[in-house]
C-alpha cells in the first residue's frame, strides 16, 4: 500500500521534472534539480523518503499561501474590503495544532524505519577501513591486507583555468576505492588530523571521519558502475580538493584486483631494496611533491607565509638529512605537518626528500637511498 | 523634573557618553548596517569566487576565512545588534517607560561592540590570515588555525558580555518599568520575543563563551579538551557549540517574529489573531531550542536512541512555529489592508521564513539528513530563515518606525524600489541553492564540478543584486533622516500602541510621567 503511494509520487515527481525539462531555457542546460540515481536499496529508500516529504511540505505550503494571497487580493482596503474584528478562535487552534502534530508522525514513522536500516551495520562480509588526511584518503581492506591512499588527480592546470577543464572535474582520483556489488559492505572511519567526512551521494552514505574515534556505516552496491563523492566536513584549505571515487566491479573483478594489488606490494619491497640513482629520485621526487607536499608548501617550495613554511632556502632541507628525514616520516604535532611515513613507500620518502634538497632553489648535494629510509622505520 | 536636568548634549561626547536610549539604539543601528556591508560585501568575495568553476580571485585558505568572518560579522556584529537597536529604541516607548532600566551599562554594552569587531576585522591581517575554520570553528581544525582564531575567541568573548549585560538590561526594564496597566499579557508581541529572547541570551552565550575559552586553552595552555590523543573528544566541542548555536537562531528570528506581530495587525487594521498563542508559541519554540542541538550533528556518528531523540524533538518546533505562520495569516485574513513597504516586507518575511521552516522540517529527518548535511541545501535553508526572516524582519522594523524616529515620512516610491530588488536579489541568490545542494554540491567549497556550474552562476548574479540594492536603502534612510513629508503621531491609519502617542520624532525623553495603560 505505502510502496505503490510512493511509486505513484515518484512518478508525479519525474513527470513534474520532465515538465521542467521543456521550459525553454532549463532545457539548454543540463540542470541538476535533484538527488543522483540511488544504487542501493538504501539510497532508494532514502530517496523515496525525500520526495515524499518533500511533497507534503510543498502541498503544505501552497495551502497556507494560497489562503495568504487570496487574503492579500480579496481583504484590501482599495477594494474597500472593511476589516472584522475577530481576534481568536480556540477551535480553530486548536485544529491547527493537531493537525501539523498529526502530519509529523506520519512523516516520523517511515524515517525511523530507514535510519534504524541505516544503522544496522551486522552481518557484513568485508570491512573497509577509511582515513581521512588533509586533503586525501586512505582506504584498508581489513579482509585483503591491502592499503592505500587516494588523492585529487584533476591536474593544477585545470583547476587554475589553463586547460579545459574535463567531464570529472575535481570529482577523480588516482587511486579509486575498488568495491564488490552485491556484498553487505561494512567501513569503518577515522581521521588522522582534524574531521572529514565520506559521502558518495548514490550510496546514500555521509559520516564524519574523526580523529581518535571510530565510526561505522555499511552500504551494499546494487550495480557495477563509477560512484563519485566528496568531503563534507571543511578539512582546512583543500577540503573541496579531496573526492572520493568508488569503482564498483562484479566479485571476480574484484578478485583480480586483488592478487594485482598484492603484485605491486611485492614491486614496492624490490623498489627499497635498489640503489638508485640521483635522476631517478629526483624524477620520481618531483611527482611525490606534487601529489603530497605542494598544496601546502606551493609549486615553487615558497608556502604560504605564516600559514605553511617555505621548503626553499629552509634550515631543515638544507641543514642535516637525518632532522629532514625525521620531520616528513614523523610529521609536526599541532600544525598540518602530517607523518608521512605511513602514507609512502621507502621509494617515495628517500626520492622526496631528495628532491626538496636538491630542487625548489635549494643545492643541499646529497642524496638519500630508500634503504636510509627502511633503516629509520 | 527640572528642565536643567534634562540636558541634551550634542558632538562627539553625546554619542561616546549617552546614557539615552534613542541615542543608543540610533548607534546600535548604525554599527549593524556597517557591519552589514562589511559582511555583505564579504559575501560577494566568496559569490564572485564561485561564479565559475576554477580557481579565479582568491586562494582556498582566504575563501574560507571570507566564509567564516562573513557569517561572525552578519550573525554577531549585524542582526543581533540591530535587533538589540531596536529594543533600545522600541521596548521603552512600548511599555511607556522614561528609558531602560540601566542606562550606564547600556552605554557600555553599546561601545563593547566597536573594539569587538575591529578586532574580527584585524584578524584577516595578521601572519597566517584570519579565522579559516567556518563560523562553527570546530576543533581540530580551529586548533591549526593561526593567531587569527585567538583575535576570534577574544572578539567572541567581548561580543558576548555585551549580548549578556544587553540582555540583563531588556529583562530588568520590561519586568520592572512597565507603565501601570500594562499588564504582561497586555505587552505588544514584539516586548514578549524580546523578553523570551534574552532569556535564550543568557542561558546560551555563556556557553559559547566557554567553549571558546576551552578552544583558547587547548590551543596555548596545554588543556586537551577536545584532542583525543590527550583524553578529550573533538566532538564534544560540537555538542557544546550547538547548544549555544541552535537557541542562537531563535535569537536571531524571534524578535523578528516580535515586529512581524505588530506590523501585520496594523497594516491589516485588525488585532492580532491568537496573541496568546502567539506568546506562547514563542516560549515553547524557546523552550524546544534547548532540546534540540544535535540536530546538527547526525553524521558525527551518535548512538541510533541519540538521534532518533533529536530528530522528534526538532520536528516538534514545526508545531509552535506553524501556529505563528497561521496566526498571520489569520490577520491578514478578512482585514483591511494596505501595502505600504513595512506590511510588503512583513508578507515576505512570513513568505520567506517559511520557506527556510519547510526545509529546516526536512532537514530534522534523520535519514535524508544525511544527503543534505553539509551541502548547499543547508545553504539555502539557513538563509532562508537568516535573511528571508530576521533581515527582512528588520528592513519591516526599520521601515515601519523610521517615521516615529526622525519625523519624517520616507519615500514610498524608494521603498517599493527597494523590496522589489531585494526580493529578486535574495531568491535568485538561494533558491537555486537547495537544487545544488540536493545534486550534492558540498558547502564551503571554493570550486566545484562542472554540474553545478549554471546554478551558481545565477546565485552569484542574485548576490550581487541583493546587496547593491542596499545602496537604495542607504539612500532612502539618509533622504529621510534629512528631511522629508511630517510625519504624524500615530504614523499609520491602523497604529495602536504607546510608541504612537508621542509626537514624531520622539522627543528625546519621553513618558516621564508614565501613561496610563486601559
Amino acid at each position: 500500500m505505502l510502496t505503490t503511494c510512493l511509486k505513484r509520487i515518484k512518478s508525479s515527481i519525474q513527470f513534474l521534472g520532465a515538465g521542467l525539462m521543456l521550459l525553454p531555457g532549463l532545457a539548454m542546460a543540463e540542470y541538476a534539480l535533484n538527488f543522483q540515481r540511488p544504487v542501493t536499496e538504501i539510497a532508494r529508500e532514502v530517496f523515496e523518503l525525500h520526495n515524499l516529504i518533500l511533497t507534503i511540505v510543498i502541498v503544505i505550503f501552497i495551502a497556507v499561501f494560497v489562503v495568504m494571497f487570496y487574503s492579500i487580493f480579496a481583504h484590501r482596503k482599495s477594494r474597500g474590503h472593511k476589516a472584522a474584528n475577530f481576534h481568536e478562535s480556540t477551535t480553530v487552534e486548536v485544529i491547527w495544532t493537531i493537525i501539523p502534530f498529526i502530519i509529523l508522525v506520519s512523516m516520523a514513522i517511515p524515517s525511523t524505519a530507514t535510519l534504524l536500516k541505516m544503522d544496522n551495520t551486522s552481518g557484513s562480509e568485508m570491512t573497509v577501513k577509511i582515513v581521512g588526511y588533509q586533503w586525501k584518503w586512505q582506504y584498508e581492506y581489513l579482509d585483503h591486507d591491502i592499503s592505500f591512499f587516494s588523492s585529487l588527480s584533476t591536474p593544477r592546470a585545470q583547476i587554475e583555468n589553463k586547460e579545459k577543464k574535463g567531464e570529472n572535474y575535481l570529482l577523480e582520483v588516482d587511486n579509486p576505492v575498488v568495491l564488490p556489488v552485491g556484498k553487505k559492505i561494512r567501513f569503518v572511519l577515522t581521521a588522522n588530523d582534524v574531521i572529514h567526512s565520506w559521502w558518495v551521494p548514490q550510496l546514500a552514505v555521509k559520516k564524519d571521519a574523526i580523529p581518535g574515534f571510530i565510526n561505522e556505516m555499511w552500504t551494499k552496491i546494487d550495480e557495477p558502475g563509477i560512484y563519485r563523492g566528496q568531503c563534507a566536513e571543511l578539512c582546512g584549505k583543500d577540503h573541496g580538493f579531496m573526492p572520493i571515487v568508488i569503482k564498483a566491479v562484479s566479485e571476480e573483478d574484484f578478485n583480480k584486483w586483488v592478487s594485482l594489488q598484492k603484485d605491486k606490494a611485492v614491486s614496492a619491497a624490490a623498489d627499497s631494496n635498489k640503489v638508485w640513482t640521483k635522476t631517478a629520485l629526483l624524477k620520481k621526487g618531483k611527482k611525490v611533491y606534487e601529489k603530497s607536499c605542494q598544496a601546502c608548501h606551493g609549486a615553487t617550495g615558497a608556502g604560504v607565509p605564516g600559514a605553511f613554511p617555505a621548503i626553499t632556502g629552509s634550515k631543515i632541507a638544507t641543514g642535516p638529512v637525518k632532522d629532514h628525514l625525521a620531520i616528513v616520516m614523523d610529521g609536526k604535532a599541532g600544525t598540518a605537518m602530517q607523518a608521512f611515513k605511513g602514507q609512502l613507500s621507502d621509494a617515495d620518502l628517500a626520492a622526496v626528500v631528495t628532491f626538496e634538497r636538491n630542487g625548489l632553489g635549494n643545492k643541499a648535494g646529497d642524496i638519500v637511498q630508500p634503504s636510509q629510509v627502511k633503516a629509520l622505520r | 523634573m527640572s528642565e536643567a536636568a534634562h540636558h541634551h548634549p550634542t558632538g562627539l561626547s553625546r554619542w561616546l557618553f549617552t546614557t539615552n536610549h534613542k541615542d543608543i539604539g540610533t548607534m546600535y543601528l548604525v554599527f549593524a548596517f556597517m557591519m552589514a556591508i562589511i559582511g555583505g560585501l564579504m559575501s560577494l568575495v566568496i559569490r564572485a569566487e564561485l561564479f565559475e568553476p576554477g580557481l579565479q580571485l582568491v586562494d582556498p585558505n582566504f575563501f574560507n576565512q571570507m566564509t567564516t568572518v562573513h557569517a561572525l560579522v552578519m550573525v554577531f556584529g549585524f542582526v543581533m545588534p540591530a535587533f538589540v537597536g531596536l529594543a533600545n529604541w522600541m521596548i521603552p516607548l512600548m511599555i511607556g517607560a522614561p528609558d531602560m532600566a540601566l542606562p550606564r551599562m547600556n552605554n557600555w554594552s553599546f561601545w563593547l561592540l566597536p573594539p569587538a569587531a575591529t578586532l574580527l576585522i584585524i584578524s584577516l591581517f595578521v601572519p597566517g590570515g584570519g579565522p579559516a575554520a567556518g563560523w562553527t570553528l570546530y576543533p581540530p581544525l580551529s586548533i591549526q588555525g593561526g593567531m587569527g582564531m585567538d583575535f576570534t575567541i577574544l572578539t567572541v568573548h567581548m561580543l558576548g558580555i555585551s549580548s549578556i549585560l544587553g540582555s540583563i538590561n531588556i529583562i530588568a526594564t520590561i519586568l520592572n518599568m512597565r507603565a501601570p496597566g500594562m499588564a504582561l499579557m497586555k505587552m505588544p508581541l514584539f516586548v514578549w520575543t524580546w523578553l523570551i529572547t534574552a532569556f535564550l541570551l543568557l542561558a546560551a552565550i555563556p556557553v559559547f563563551a566557554g567553549a571558546v575559552t576551552m578552544l583558547l586553552t587547548d590551543r596555548h595552555f596545554g588543556t586537551q579538551f577536545f584532542d583525543a590523543a590527550g583524553g578529550g573528544d573533538p566532538v564534544l566541542f560540537q555538542h557544546i557549540f550547538w547548544f549555544f548555536g541552535h537557541p542562537e537562531v531563535y535569537i536571531l528570528v524571534l524578535p523578528a517574529f516580535g515586529v512581524i506581530s505588530q506590523v501585520i495587525p496594523t497594516f491589516a487594521r485588525k488585532p492580532l489573531f491568537g496573541y496568546s498563542s502567539m506568546v506562547f508559541a514563542t516560549a515553547a519554540i524557546a523552550f524546544l531550542s534547548f532540546i534540540v542541538w544535535a540536530h546538527h550533528m547526525y553524521t558525527v556518528g551518535m548512538p541510533v536512541a541519540g538521534e532518533l531523540f533529536f530528530m522528534y524533538a526538532t520536528m516538534l518546533i514545526a508545531v509552535p512555529t506553524g501556529v505563528k505562520v497561521f496566526n498571520w495569516v489569520a490577520t491578514m485574513w478578512r482585514g483591511s489592508m494596505t501595502f505600504e513597504a513595512p506590511m510588503l516586507f512583513a508578507i515576505a518575511t512570513v513568505f520567506t521564513f517559511t520557506m527556510g521552516g519547510v526545509t529546516g522540517l526536512m532537514l530534522a529527518l534523520t535519514p535524508v539528513d544525511f544527503q543534505y548535511h553539509d551541502t548547499y541545501f543547508v545553504v539555502a535553508h539557513f538563509h532562508y530563515v537568516i535573511v528571508g526572516g530576521s533581515v527582512l524582519g528588520l528592513f519591516t522594523a526599520v521601515y515601519y518606525w523610521l517615521p516615529k524616529w526622525t519625523g519624517h515620512m520616507y519615500s514610498e516610491v524608494v521603498g517599493k524600489w527597494h523590496f522589489w530588488l531585494t526580493m529578486i536579489g535574495i531568491n535568485l541568490t538561494f533558491f537555486p541553492q537547495h537544487f545544488s545542494g540536493l545534486a550534492g554540491m558540498p558547502r564551503r567549497i571554493p570550486d566545484y564540478a562542472l554540474q553545478f556550474a549554471e546554478f551558481n552562476m545565477w546565485s552569484t548574479y542574485g548576490a550581487f543584486l541583493a546587496v547593491f540594492s542596499q545602496l537604495i536603502f542607504f539612500y532612502l534612510v539618509w533622504k529621510t533622516v534629512k528631511g522629508g513629508e511630517k510625519a504624524t503621531d500615530q504614523v499609520w491609519e491602523g497604529a495602536e500602541g504607546l510608541e504612537w502617542t508621542v509626537p514624531s520624532p520622539a522627543p528625546y525623553h519621553t513618558f516621564e510621567t508614565p501613561p496610563k495603560v486601559s
